[in-house]
């Protein structure tokens, strides 16, 4: 008698199951959007609660634009898999070196903004516990970033060389998701950083 | 029933050589050898966060002790506890959804076998670092040794000014490290759960145990990151001169404690609803019953899910909140009763009329049970704000989470090991030896932790050194040593089964327990592919329908 005797007379439905790599990525942004949240749970309690200058008001600009780098690259990205989809390679290749380009955009803005801190106004992590919050939370997400644009790369590198087609959409739906959250991220980021935080 | 495994005629298979071997152990992604590595590794922390256990008890069998110096037995209770808790319950847990979770769901592996290996890789490095302390914990400046801040490091402890040397950085570092390894095998125990099902394995036909370590995953997600988190930012305080946990600088050493609870009261029931999934297993199948209340079983564990998310402040009571957070935490905690209490009645009603084999596994889940109630209840106690504050701090916590980890974790885990041990090696564990393991853990475990109790409540605080004589103590403390020692040779016998069974134990077959579930479908142990061919479930028990086609559990489903 073997397994395959299992089966019964009546034929089972067969269970749909869910891409496992959108699972995954999905379990991925759960446990990251826990990390972000005590990051910014700190930030939040303490706000004001520096004994010692600069405060954020003095310090803090809000970068609009680079901001709107950041978020129109979500949507570049997912014009970018939808082209896949369809086989589009010249478009898929020209959507996503444009977001990897509002990505740098980004982190060269955040670069020059902690330039500009560090130099004009002397605040680094371990001035005050406004910067110590600051640049942890920042950085954080900054590092996410970074890694995002490493991953964007490697896809990159791949389409250049003719190795990315439509059978490959799903996976690069997966990465969209990362950087669909990365984006998330900042807009919780942005408000609480540069507007309840000033 | 035959063995499933493909015969393929007419092909010698040669002697491999001992390197070959472990060549093929170090670079395996088979689901089953690394939760076989899982589970040696946890096993051999046992061993040592059970000598460090030891030590502390001799240390305090008796007032004005010196066996250790006290910075030893700072070192000792620190390492006993991070230990226990991940690197020797965690990988264990670990090991077993490992090995388990894709046999009863029809699948020939984890949905990500690399990340797998990867995952284990970290949680192993994560605890040679944690031991690597007590050889390079002295750093630069010379001091400290291994970590000994207590397991949960409250700051300023943790701080540079008062834990110079690199002590706790490893401790730290280890932390991060095997966090990101739960992390990795959460995400991949719950790919695996949602997405490699076999055919007809519905989610409401799952193995409760399954559904249990799905639930499990999930909390690691959410319970394990606000650790991690929590590391980074000791980490930015000790090495790039943050100021998160640093009280002189307007930081707050209450909000250290805040995230560290958020991640340690979660990680209990990360912890004990694996073992409830043990337990749901087991029992059944000696009961002869089918389990009581599966949709209740499910929900009620989802439910301890949510509601153990916010309970983590009764850890804090004596902190000084205000009322109206002591009255929510006090709440919660206690409301964490109602579901727990579901399931043991649902354990006692599938035992209920059933013919019970004392087994040994059978004989541990019946311990656990017993055990995981009396904890369960001392746990509503200091629910209990103004009990609280009298018993924090004191050996009645220490009975009380103790109760909950070895009375009802470890038995569990204990029974899991009796119960698939023929499944992983092919041999029988001795029953014999299993009675004696069972019955001295379980007159060890009594003496030890009943007795616990009794100077928390005269007010014996934890982690004291030593004490005076004449308090009422010295004769409490000489029997809790005692059984500490009692159950140190009921782990012997344990190892000793585990050894000497390989070698020697009976043949076990494919079934040897007349199981239900689909692991015992194939061979034991199980070749590298796990099913020839993916079996088509039916119902909840999948292989009583095989035995029973006159009276399938699919006709009633």
């Amino acid at each position: 008698m073997s397994v395959a005797a299992i089966s019964l007379s009546e034929a089972q439905p067969l269970v749909s199951v869910p891409h496992r790599g959108k699972v995954a990525m999905a379990g991925l942004i759960i446990a990251e959007a826990a990390i972000f949240t005590i990051f910014v749970v700190a930030y939040l309690f303490y706000i004001g609660k520096s004994l010692t200058g600069p405060t954020p008001r003095e310090v803090l600009e809000i970068p609009v634009f680079y901001t709107i780098c950041l978020l129109s690259s979500s949507l570049t990205i997912h014009y970018a898999g939808k082209v896949l989809e369809r086989g589009r390679r010249g478009a898929f290749l020209t959507l996503w070196s444009l977001t990897i380009l509002l990505g740098g955009l980004f982190l060269f803005g955040t670069g020059q903004e902690w330039h500009r801190l560090i130099y004009e106004h002397g605040l680094t992590i371990s001035t005050n516990l406004f910067g110590t919050t600051y640049y942890s939370l920042v950085g954080l997400h900054a590092f996410h970033v970074t890694l995002g644009i490493i991953m964007l790369v490697i896809v990159a590198i791949f389409a250049f060389a003719g190795r990315v087609g439509s059978e490959h959409s799903r996976r690069v739906d997966v990465l969209s998701m990362y950087w669909h959250f990365v984006d998330a991220v900042w807009v919780v980021v942005f408000t609480v950083v540069y507007l309840l935080g000033r | 029933m035959s063995s499933n495994a493909i015969t393929i005629p007419g092909v010698q298979v040669e002697g491999k050589s001992w390197l070959e071997t472990l060549h093929e152990w170090v670079t395996t992604v088979d689901h089953k050898r690394l939760g076989i590595l899982y589970i040696i590794y946890g096993l051999g922390f046992l061993v040592i966060g059970g000598v460090e256990a030891l030590i502390i008890r001799v240390q305090l069998m008796h007032s004005h002790n010196d066996f250790v110096t006290p910075q030893v037995f700072n070192r000792m209770f620190t390492m006993h506890g991070t230990t226990m808790i991940f690197f020797m319950v965690m990988p264990v847990l670990f090991g077993f959804a490992n090995y388990l979770v894709p046999l009863m769901i029809g699948a020939r592996d984890m949905a990500f076998p690399r990340l797998n290996a990867f995952s284990f890789w970290l949680t192993a490095f994560g605890g040679l670092l944690l031991y690597f302390s007590f050889l390079g914990g002295s750093g630069l400046y010379g001091a400290g040794n291994a970590p000994d801040v207590g397991w949960w490091a409250y700051a300023p402890l943790g701080a540079r000014a008062f834990s110079p040397g690199h002590s706790t950085d490893y401790w730290t570092l280890s932390l991060l490290v095997s966090g990101l390894g739960s992390i990795g095998t959460a995400i991949n125990i719950i790919a695996t759960v949602l997405c490699m099902r076999g055919p007809g394995m519905k989610l409401g036909r799952m193995p409760l145990l399954v559904w249990l370590y799905l639930v499990m995953g999930g909390m690691v997600l959410i319970a394990i990151t606000p650790l991690s988190a929590a590391q980074i930012m000791l980490l930015v305080d000790r090495y790039l001169g943050g100021h998160f946990f640093d009280t002189q600088a307007g930081g707050s050493a209450v909000l250290w404690m805040h995230f560290f609870w958020i991640f340690g009261h979660p990680e209990v029931y990360v912890l004990v609803i694996p073992a409830f999934g043990f337990a749901s297993e087991i029992i059944p199948v000696f009961s002869r019953k089918p389990i009581f209340g599966y949709p209740i079983m499910v929900a009620a564990t989802v439910a301890i899910g949510f509601v153990s998310l916010s309970v983590w402040a009764h850890h804090m009571f004596t902190v000084g909140m205000n009322s109206y957070a002591n009255s929510f935490f006090a709440i919660t905690t206690m409301a964490v009763g109602i579901p727990t209490g579901i399931k043991i009645f649902n354990w006692i009603g599938t035992m209920w009329g059933g013919r019970i084999q004392f087994k040994v596994p059978m004989l541990f889940c019946i311990g656990f049970l017993f055990q995981f109630l009396i904890a369960g209840l001392t746990g509503i106690i200091q629910a209990s704000v103004p009990v609280d504050w009298q018993l924090s701090l004191s050996y009645f916590v220490v009975a009380h989470f103790h109760y909950v980890i070895v009375g009802g974790i470890l038995f569990a885990t204990f029974a899991a090991f009796y119960y698939w041990y023929p499944k992983v090696t092919g041999r029988m564990l001795s029953e014999n030896l299993g009675k004696w393991h069972f019955w001295l853990f379980v007159i060890g475990f009594h003496m030890t932790f009943d007795v616990m109790h009794i100077p928390g409540l005269l007010g014996m605080p934890r982690r004291i050194y030593t004490y005076e004589p004449g308090r009422g103590w010295d004769t409490l403390n000489l029997i809790v040593s005692i059984g500490a020692f009692i159950q140190a040779v009921a782990i012997v016998v344990f190892v000793w089964n585990l050894v000497i069974s390989y070698i020697k134990g009976a043949k076990a077959g494919n079934d040897p327990w007349d199981a239900w579930t689909l692991e015992w479908s194939t061979s034991s142990p199980p070749p590298a592919y796990n099913f020839a061919t993916v079996p088509m479930v039916g119902s909840r028990r999948p292989l009583w329908d095989l035995k029973h086609p006159e009276d399938p559990d699919s006709q009633y489903e």
